[in-house]
């Protein structure tokens, strides 16, 4: 993935440190655009002239909606890779369901903690049962909360990666239903139709949400990347550890008690040597 | 600034907890990497989808 | 043909066999069925005993207490595989995973199907509700039923030899029934005349779930008896 690492040691490689500060720097950036530089939403009623509209809680858009862009994005990969667990059976495609499944569900929490903490004041409700696109996502959170709990109970990923694959897909198709349902369930959402058309968006606004889609983009793009190389680790640490173990038993064992011990007599052992 | 409150809880809870995340994963990677020896950190060296 | 048939006959044989274990052992029949009952009344304690409430409620509890008692009968089913080195025999014996799998999926459906109608009798009595349109009631009950036992048994099969089948397989399960109960619960609030929805439109989610169940589980039970 990039050059070799000057100081060996950890999961870092010149690439995806660089990657890293791009990523903070961003971070930072996208807050001075979201907090000081993007105006709140104040709009004037046509007829009577008050004020209405979300003020400032509108700096929550340029959180909210790129997690939760991102967090389809994680698990549309983790699903591919399922496919590619299924079809192929290499440990890559694996371990990179098992990262962009974590970090997906990482910000399918923090998808529904913000927009949570985003509904109180617009909406006037913690919770509302019977938005599609709320009670969609925590059924998500739920399936992928199992997809993780599944891959938790071994610490050998390789016994059951073709499980995993069968319940992260079987939870991708799942989504559609849940969806369907709910939505002819309630029938009513307070999701706005579409952000960009409800609130009267500013170039400025447009562009912060933009920038946050790459922020979160990079944000998300070096999480993957280091739990892939975490995942990658533990397999390895896992096959280093069998193959010293087997080394460290033979070396305790000298050459006549290997023999002995799977039954090679002397005279054969003095007839196969030169 | 109005809903300061809730701005400050939304991007606070944000911030820490995709942080902490980050923070656990350098760590984890920082302790198994002690185990491993260094050719099988295989982005070091290249990258693909070559198996095992 | 033939071959539909040889696949059939070796479905049944499964399901046949399960059916047979559970007619011997009266497990669901002995423990499945008063859970789900005793599931009833605790609701109607719950809710203060009042007839009204339980007749607005009685097809949401109804769905909750078929989907908490299919977990015990799904789990009684995988762990017949569990004994005496059973998945091994299967897995010998070259019978398809698929035949492998309806066969299971029907025995835990016609177990479902018994509970449906036992627990529709304690709503008859103990919550006093009454039918408005019972081919709605039948049709709906069914087609959740399958879904249920096709999404149970490929879940069994999945959480089995896990050692934490217990507490795994509800996590696994109850979020992916999630549109089934949700479909089931408004079929049954139109067949009990308890809320005015459109319940044969839900019956149509509840066969796109029950189709897509079915066929997802029996094309993964291959992979997952092969680990």
């Amino acid at each position: 993935m990039a050059g070799r690492d000057e100081r060996p040691g950890n999961t870092g490689s010149r690439g995806s440190r660089l990657l890293g500060c791009v990523a903070l720097a961003s971070l930072v950036v996208l807050g001075v655009l979201a907090f000081f530089l993007t105006g709140p939403d104040v709009r004037l009623h046509p007829t009577t002239g008050e004020e209405f509209g979300q003020f400032d809680a509108v700096r929550m858009l340029y959180l909210h909606v790129p997690m939760a862009v991102l967090m389809y994005a994680s698990f549309m990969l983790c699903a591919a890779a399922s496919v590619g667990v299924l079809v192929k059976r290499t440990p890559w495609w694996d371990v990179m369901a098992h990262s962009t499944a974590e970090v997906g569900t990482v910000l399918c929490g923090l998808v529904l903690v913000t927009g949570s903490i985003w509904g109180r004041p617009v909406w006037n409700t913690w919770w509302e049962w019977g938005d599609v696109r709320l009670m969609t996502t925590l059924v998500l959170f739920l399936l992928f909360a199992g997809y993780l709990a599944l891959r938790r109970t071994t610490t050998d990923p390789r016994r059951q990666e073709r499980k995993a694959a069968v319940v992260a897909l079987v939870a991708v198709l799942d989504i559609p239903l849940v969806n369907r349902s709910v939505a002819w369930w309630e029938n009513r959402t307070l999701h706005q139709r579409s952000t960009l058309e409800e609130l009267k968006i500013q170039d400025l606004t447009l562009f912060t949400l933009m920038f946050g889609f790459l922020t979160f983009g990079l944000v998300v793009w070096w999480l993957t990347l280091q739990r892939f190389r975490v995942g990658w680790l533990e397999r390895a640490a896992i096959d280093h550890a069998v193959g010293s173990a087997i080394a460290e038993r033979r070396s305790e064992t000298s050459a006549d008690e290997l023999d002995a011990a799977i039954g090679v007599t002397d005279e054969q052992a003095g007839e196969a040597s030169p | 600034m109005t809903h300061l409150g809730y701005l400050m809880a939304g991007w606070g809870i944000s911030l820490v907890v995709l942080g902490g995340y980050a923070f656990r994963l350098v760590r984890r990677g920082r302790s198994l990497s002690a185990l491993v020896p260094e050719d099988r950190r295989r982005w070091l060296e290249s990258s693909g989808t070559d198996s095992d | 043909m033939s071959e539909v048939r040889r696949f059939l006959a070796d479905a049944r044989m499964v399901a046949a066999r399960d059916l047979r274990i559970e007619f011997r052992s009266r497990v669901v029949v002995g423990q499945v069925v008063p859970f789900a009952l005793l599931v009833l009344v605790l609701f109607g304690f719950a809710l203060d005993a009042d007839h009204h409430t339980l007749r607005t409620f009685a097809s949401g509890l109804f769905w909750v207490a078929v989907l908490l008692s299919a977990l015990l009968a799904v789990h009684r089913s995988a762990a017949l595989e569990q004994s005496d080195g059973t998945m091994d025999a299967l897995r010998m014996s070259g019978l398809p995973p698929a035949a492998l799998f309806i066969g299971k999926a029907t025995a835990v459906f016609v177990q479902l199907v018994l509970l449906e109608v036992v627990l529709l009798g304690g709503l008859l009595v103990l919550y006093g509700v009454q039918v408005v349109d019972p081919a709605l009631l039948v049709v709906a009950g069914l087609l959740a039923g399958v879904a249920v036992a096709a999404a149970g048994t490929l879940y069994g099969a999945l959480a089995s030899g896990l050692g934490v089948r217990e507490t795994l397989l509800p996590i696994l399960l109850l979020p992916v029934l999630a549109p089934v109960l949700i479909g089931a619960t408004r079929a049954f609030d139109d067949a009990l005349g308890a809320v005015a929805v459109d319940g044969w439109a839900w019956t149509g989610l509840l066969a796109v779930a029950a189709l897509i169940a079915t066929v997802v589980g029996a094309l993964a039970h291959g992979v997952l008896i092969e680990d």
